[in-house]
């Protein structure tokens, strides 16, 4: 435990906002990612998730406050940056093209080649082989890597977008809301493969408006709330009911279920 | 680690599933059973003889190696109406390099294929900057070019016709790589029919075998998928569609050589007959699929019909509808064949 304290954090935000005119989307947010946890951010719509999901990765960049990197400061001009420092963003739906192989959306951008690089011959054998292996190891077992991605279910497509991003050496892996399109098994699936970057020891983002799902693999728990962290909670300190009153924003909630006994009496 | 190298699954992929993945696999079906009907209809003997081979490969030769290009550029998602109209202007264009400006056929023909490099960098370089659809951008060029090519040819020759190109330097050695006539068995073949298998293996190999084919196909995929991964969308486009400006280029100088000389409305309507191509080899028009060799058979089946038809003895003015015919059942099939492809995951 104490060894792990003298790591700096993988992902630190301090007091950072941002404002788009005068819209102030985020306004004194602090977070810390460490390596091999998983940090959920919960926020319902127009929390400023989004915003804050696009400074990590790397799209905007804060108006103010700190953004550190392992302990660095750090300066983001495109994702393209931020992937080269480790951090990979997962964007729900944006991840992977239907229509190609899986194991050419696998090394898609990132090609394996042989022979004469500058000619851009693939190395198709090791690309198929790589992609089974490394799907395998994150649990996920295709028969053929030939088939098209589209024919995977929605969980298991976000699984190969999480398995690319881990194999391609995220040390940082920022999920924007993976469960929120899929069924509960699928979201399940999703759940376990956050898990296993986990054990992999990345540092986990995972964006998220479900509570359930964020309580079942969060080991701190972040609430946003109108452009501000409102709370704070670390695992094992923290029950299901509470991050659900929390996030509902606990008198809201109370007022909501006595305005909707009115509604059903009459 | 888990041992993945003999998956005894693997063999539940069936060879049917494997083949129903092929794009052109509905192309090619179609294509044989187009080449039965008119070697059975056939009333001279030699639509299946090499003779018949020479006729239809003559006509499908020059279809052939602009759709190999348009396919590619479909694939990616986009479309490139001037594809046609190029042909004439390329030809045109050389044409009055050589008679007005008496340069040699070589240089005239280098500098006509630069030419047509750069048109297409203007169709691609606006279509990425200005966000319009290409169908648009590209029609504009359509229009622009085939009013440039009948004014201007008129301007310079006082005709609609450019003539005296067999007079221009290296002329024969030129016609020789061309547009010359190889014999084979009695039969005399276009030497544009070796281009066109070239272009299609090379073509065939860059779309399934480089990386560059891999961002061909997530450009027209999801674009913005493929940007996520780190693929140059842009440039990918605007390279596709340079190749496409000047594959038309190419066979608008084949064409050249071979007539000797070149009408103004050279290569109009040409581009519908590229996409039908295309599109009938399994090229998915909202893009993100398709192939090589499916254009190829598409552009075959074009040329079965425009020889299939005079021999035998029907009007030749049914030619297009046939075309059309043809073009509604393959895409229907090939709809049809990818939807069972995707469904069967066994």
């Amino acid at each position: 435990m104490n060894a792990k304290k003298s790591v700096n954090p993988a992902l630190e935000l301090k007091n950072v906002g941002k404002a788009f005119g005068s819209v102030i989307a985020l306004r004194d947010v602090s977070l810390r990612v460490d390596p091999g946890t998983v940090t959920c951010v919960l926020g319902d719509n127009g929390a400023g998730k989004s915003t804050l999901i696009k400074i990590l990765s790397g799209v905007h960049k804060p108006s103010e406050g700190e953004f550190l990197v392992a302990g660095e400061p750090a300066s983001f001009n495109s994702p393209r940056d931020a992937m080269g420092r480790g951090i990979a963003t997962v964007f729900q739906d944006l991840a992977t093209v239907p229509l190609m192989a899986v194991w050419r959306n696998f090394f898609l951008g990132n090609e394996p080649k042989k022979w004469w690089k500058p000619l851009g011959i693939l190395d198709i054998k090791r690309a198929k082989d790589v992609a089974k292996a490394e799907l395998l190891n994150m649990g996920i077992d295709l028969r053929d890597t030939e088939q098209a991605i589209g024919t995977l279910s929605g969980g298991e497509r976000q699984a190969v977008a999480i398995a690319r991003a881990v194999y391609f050496g995220a040390n940082v892996l920022i999920l924007d809301e993976p469960t929120s399109a899929l069924g509960v098994r699928q979201s399940g699936i999703v759940l376990k493969y956050i898990l296993a970057a986990r054990e992999r020891g990345v540092a986990v983002v995972f964006i998220t408006h479900n509570p359930h799902h964020a309580h079942l693999v969060g080991d701190r728990f972040y609430l946003l709330n109108r452009g501000q962290m409102t709370a704070e909670f670390v695992r094992d300190k923290v029950k299901l009911d509470e991050l659900i009153q929390a996030m509902a924003g606990g008198a809201e909630l109370d007022t909501l279920t006595h305005e909707i006994s009115i509604i059903r009496q009459d | 680690m888990t041992s993945v190298k003999s998956d005894e699954r693997i063999q539940r992929v069936s060879i049917v599933t494997k083949a129903l993945r092929r794009p052109e696999l509905g192309a090619l079906i179609g294509a044989l059973v187009i080449f039965t009907i008119f070697a059975v209809v056939d009333t001279t003997g030699q639509f299946a003889q090499l003779q018949g081979m020479a006729g239809w490969t003559k006509f499908a030769a020059p279809i052939g190696i602009v759709s190999i290009f348009v396919a590619l550029l479909m694939i990616a998602g986009e479309f490139d109406l001037s594809s046609g109209v190029m042909v004439g202007t390329a030809g045109l264009l050389m044409g009055n390099l050589i008679s007005e400006v008496s340069l040699g056929v070589w240089p005239a023909m280098i500098i006509t294929l630069v030419f047509a490099g750069i048109v297409g960098f203007a169709n691609g370089y606006l279509v990425i900057k200005t966000g319009l659809p290409s169908f648009i951008v590209t029609l504009a060029t359509f229009f622009v070019l085939k009013g440039v090519n009948l004014a201007v040819t008129k301007l310079l020759t006082g005709t609609v016709r450019v003539d005296g190109v067999d007079k221009g330097d290296g002329f024969e050695t030129a016609r020789d790589w061309f547009a010359t006539k190889i014999e084979i068995g009695g039969a005399s073949f276009q030497v544009s029919v070796i281009w066109w298998i070239g272009f299609t293996v090379f073509a065939t190999w860059l779309l399934t075998r480089t990386t560059f084919g891999n961002w061909i196909f997530a450009s027209g995929g999801d674009a913005n998928a493929a940007r996520n991964a780190g693929v140059p969308v842009a440039r990918t486009k605007i390279t596709l569609f340079v190749v496409t400006s000047m594959a038309s280029a190419l066979v608008g100088c084949m064409t050249l050589l071979e007539l000797r000389g070149m009408q103004a409305g050279q290569g109009v309507g040409q581009e519908f007959y590229y996409i039908i191509a295309a599109a009938v080899g399994g090229t998915l028009l909202t893009g993100g699929a398709g192939s090589a060799i499916g254009a190829s058979i598409g552009a075959a089946i074009m040329g079965f019909a425009a020889i299939g038809i005079p021999y035998a003895l029907w009007d030749q003015d049914w030619v297009a509808t046939f075309l059309g015919v043809i073009l509604f059942l393959a895409v229907l099939v090939n709809t049809w064949l990818s939807k069972r492809a995707k469904g069967a995951r066994k």
